[in-house]
């Protein structure tokens, strides 16, 4: 398999590693895909009180397109409204890693990723 | 002197292919493994596909590598036979009475699984008897299998024609094309565009090595796997990539352009040249008083096939070789048979002319001084044998 | 250390032509072009010598008659002959096969377009070590039972089957035993003298021979019959159809005298190699042999190591050519069905690699190995949520996770 070298430079120097706090009702926390698929995405936003995210964290299990997705959209969600964040969609993150046809679906899940930090952090605000 | 004169049965590899293959031959290189290594090999494999798609006029998503003809031709005949399964509207496959063993013996195999074969007439060029076709497909076919040349005369068959009344009946057509690649021009675009939807090559007929082939064909084809496993060739042919080999055939589609355009400024190892040594050859064949087969029909200009009538075929071979001219009698694939060739048996030829028949098929590198000395070692056999025969007698 | 990357570990899926094999295949192509069909002079003559020579080199290393010996284009192929043409030839007698789940595709697949036919196949499951009981074996077969499949050496976990024991009980009950022996030629002892197999699958292009050919062992006494799957000019009695490719034959013929001559002394050497690399990678936390260690090739070492992504992995091990499952799947993101079929989890399946060994590796290489293996899955780990998760003693079998 060909990987672009966007996907390379995300593999090789992922950004954004690591993990904020959950109890945090600053921080939302999405989880999406299953081990047994062969992905697992942990993406963590943490928004101030004007609602802006101000800090991004993933940790993933998957391949290297599933990794560079992650870690891309990590990138790209720092500095974003959380409206703004929702726009986010994976045709976005598969054309700008040059993502082959077979790997579409690591930027389907990193999309999921963000509507399941954001939805997270609603909950929790909300309660 | 000696002089390789069975370029139809094999021709040497060669040395630029060889140069091609060589990295190939001792690398590691599994074109399935996802490594450096086997992604190397992958892009070897995809190269050499294009090359061939190049040379035969095809799109490289039409060509499946096989380990020879033979495959090529047992995978288009039974894969589409097995898409098919034979019904009592639908059970008739037509093969023409000159193909090569590798369709004649699939098809006739087809027969045991139920199918009709209906063995199409040739006349006594060895062209199919286009009124006896017609007739054939008055009952409706599931496949036609027509050679494009055949092996031993060199006769070409008017494909498109075939084709054409093949397509209007919308019946699957597959040719077996392996004497042709080098030898004639083959454009499967446009062949494709009149019919013929399956074609089959090999490797070792152009320079190229052994145990490699392709099936060329139509992706609308509804053609079932020969082989089973491992889902290579896009599921059509399990089965590792004989990495080396598919290099070494891409080498060799690309020398045949190389060369034409070569010869066209230099006029060496040119197509004309070994027109020049057939017409050179046959003349002194018809001097000594041999029957050329099928000299009226359109021909490959590499192939003669004779005979002299009362003259024992193997014994001329046999003494040819002993002379250091490398011929054949009859096809190589069945010279373990002694058999008269069913080529010209059905072409009419009378049985005891046809036992004595010898092949010639010159290729690269073949010059005229050995076709004259090849001439006169002929005479000097015939003379001796016919001398034992008179004692004989 | 003066390590040339990327370092082949992947013996298992092709080995590079030994010099000594090219050497003699070379005049094949050049010189001695004849079709070794060709009956009417020299070049035919001295192609079917150098036939018959590979054929006996080839029947030498597995102690056959060389009339046994029948070429093919490969395994994949003699597998395709053997089971496709034994079933179709023996088909009046019954319709019941017999494989094993962990059987490489060139086996699996016949077996399915067989069950497509109207037979019926089991799928054995093998014990969680990759190995077969024979009282399993035993319970599988029916009175129409005609055929049983099962491999000498698997190709992902190097695991040895009782192929004796095996063959023992399907002489009993009157089947005819085809081995796919692939990844055993070289690796372990095969006399067919005293095995009782019928039917036998070998390949070149792992033995340190081309690609492109190999060979079908088809028993005389008792007489094994098949329906031939290729047919044309008659070659190979019959049996096998198609222009004989004297250069591969002649290839993988001088491979199996090699491999006969030095499998003892290279075995050891190999050992050697796969124990310390296992010593290496051992101390890692987590991580999981696939397949009995002992009855296995030296060769082999399959490994997962949980909680990292096996396409990842190969990603991070890039300087070192290894296969995460067998090469012939690797285009699709499934699960290992070998480490399945053996009880693995489908995150143990996933994350496992195959190390295979073979005449070339050194002991540099195992250890440069061992290392980048160790920094890249602490690496892999520290971005993996589960490596996380499991840090902070989640159970990740108990996680419902929502599919997608």
């Amino acid at each position: 398999m060909a990987y672009s070298d966007k996907v390379l430079d995300h593999y090789e120097n992922p950004r954004n590693v690591g993990s904020l706090d959950k109890a945090d009702t600053h921080v939302g926390t999405g989880m999406v895909g299953a081990p047994a698929c062969g992905d697992v995405m942990k993406l963590q936003i943490r928004v101030n009180d004007d609602g802006v995210i101000e800090d991004a964290k993933f940790k993933t299990y998957g391949c290297g397109s599933a990794i560079a997705s992650s870690s891309l959209v990590t990138e790209w969600l720092k500095g974003k409204s959380l409206d703004q964040a929702m726009t986010i969609k994976n045709s976005d993150i598969a054309e700008e890693l040059a993502l082959p046809p077979v790997k579409i679906h690591c930027s389907v899940l990193a999309e999921d990723a963000i509507k399941a930090a954001i939805a997270d952090l609603k909950q929790k605000q909300a309660a | 002197m000696a002089a390789y004169f069975d370029h139809n049965a094999t021709t040497p590899l060669d040395p630029r292919v060889l140069q091609a293959m060589l990295p190939y031959m001792q690398q590691a290189t599994n074109a399935s493994s996802r490594h450096s290594f086997g992604r190397h090999a992958r892009q070897a494999v995809e190269s050499a596909r294009e090359q061939v798609a190049l040379a035969v006029g095809a799109h490289p998503t039409q060509v499946l590598f096989t380990s020879g003809g033979t495959e090529a031709d047992n995978l288009a005949i039974q894969g589409l036979a097995a898409a098919l399964k034979p019904s009592p509207a639908l059970n008739q496959i037509v093969v023409s009475a000159v193909e090569h063993p590798a369709v004649m013996k699939t098809a006739q195999m087809l027969r045991r699984q139920g199918w009709q074969l209906r063995v199409a007439a040739v006349d006594a060029n060895g062209l199919l008897d286009m009124d006896d076709f017609r007739i054939a497909l008055q009952t409706p076919t599931a496949l036609i299998s027509v050679m494009l040349a055949n092996n031993e005369t060199g006769v070409i068959q008017d494909v498109a024609t075939l084709a054409g009344l093949a397509k209007s009946q919308k019946i699957p057509f597959h040719t077996d094309a392996v004497q042709c690649l080098g030898k004639m021009a083959l454009d499967f675009a446009s062949l494709n565009a009149g019919g013929v939807q399956a074609m089959s090559l090999s490797a070792h007929k152009i320079g190229g090595p052994q145990g490699m082939g392709a099936l060329v064909f139509d992706k609308r084809l509804d053609i079932r796997p020969l082989q089973y496993g491992g889902g290579q060739e896009k599921g059509l042919r399990g089965g590792s990539e004989n990495v080396a080999a598919i290099v070494g055939f891409g080498a060799a589609c690309e020398l045949l352009g190389l060369d034409k355009q070569g010869s066209a400024n230099t006029g060496s190892d040119s197509a004309e040249n070994i027109n020049e040594l057939r017409v050179t050859l046959e003349a002194g064949i018809h001097a000594l008083g041999g029957v050329i087969f099928g000299e009226h029909g359109p021909r490959l200009n590499n192939t003669s096939f004779f005979a002299f009538p009362e003259v024992d075929g193997e014994t001329l071979v046999m003494a040819l070789d002993r002379a250091n001219f490398a011929v054949a009698s009859g096809s190589a694939c069945s010279s373990d048979s002694t058999d008269p060739s069913p080529v010209l048996l059905a072409m009419g030829v009378d049985a005891k002319l046809a036992q004595g028949a010898v092949r010639v098929s010159l290729g690269k590198g073949n010059s005229m001084q050995e076709v004259l000395e090849f001439l006169q070692v002929l005479q000097g056999q015939l003379v001796r044998m016919k001398q034992f025969m008179a004692m004989a007698a | 250390m003066t390590v040339k990357t990327p370092i082949y570990l992947d013996y298992s899926a092709t080995t590079p032509v030994d010099k000594r094999v090219a050497e003699v295949m070379i005049p094949y192509l050049t010189e001695m072009y004849g079709n070794p069909a060709s009956r009417s002079h020299s070049f035919g003559w001295e192609a079917d010598d150098a036939v018959e020579n590979a054929r006996e080199q080839v029947a030498a290393l597995v102690n056959c008659d060389p009339k046994e010996i029948v070429w093919t284009s490969g395994a994949t192929e003699s597998d395709n002959l053997a089971i496709k043409g034994a079933a179709n030839f023996y088909s009046g007698k019954g319709k019941h096969i017999i494989t094993v789940q962990t059987e490489h595709k060139a086996v699996m697949d016949p077996f399915r377009e067989l069950e497509r036919q109207g037979f019926e196949a089991t799928y054995l499951e093998p014990e969680t070590n990759g190995l077969v009981t024979l009282e399993k074996f035993k319970a599988a077969i029916r009175p129409d039972t005609i055929l049983a499949s099962v491999m000498l050496v698997n190709n992902e976990i190097g695991v040895i089957q009782d192929i004796s024991g095996i063959g023992a009980i399907c002489r009993e009950h009157g089947i005819i035993f085809h081995v796919d022996a692939a990844q055993a030629t070289g690796k372990v002892e095969i006399d067919l003298e005293k095995l009782p197999v019928d039917l036998m699958s070998f390949s070149a292009h792992k033995t340190y021979g081309p690609k492109g050919i190999g060979a079908l062992y088809v028993r005389r006494k008792p007489r094994v019959r098949l329906e031939a799957q290729m047919h044309g000019g008659g070659h190979e009695r019959g049996m096998r159809s198609g222009t004989l490719a004297t250069h591969q034959i002649v290839g993988m013929g001088e491979a199996f005298r090699i491999a006969k001559e030095e499998m003892e002394l290279e075995n050891a050497r190999i050992r050697r190699l796969r124990d310390r690399l296992l010593a290496g990678l051992k101390d890692i936390e987590e991580v999981y042999v696939n397949g009995d260690l002992k009855q296995r090739v030296p060769h082999n070492l399959n490994i997962s190591f949980n909680y990292v992504e096996g396409e990842s992995l190969i990603m991070a091990v890039k300087d070192i050519a290894v296969s995460s499952g067998s090469a012939c799947t690797s285009a699709s993101l499934e699960p290992s069905y070998v480490l399945r079929a053996l009880g693995r989890s489908d995150e143990l399946a996933h994350s496992s690699i195959r190390f295979s060994i073979g005449r070339y590796t050194t002991e540099e290489e195992i250890d440069y190995t061992i290392a980048l293996m160790k920094s890249k899955i602490t690496k892999l780990r520290e971005l993996s949520p589960l490596w996380e998760m499991y840090k902070e003693g989640i159970d990740i079998s108990k996680v419902e996770w929502a599919a997608h």
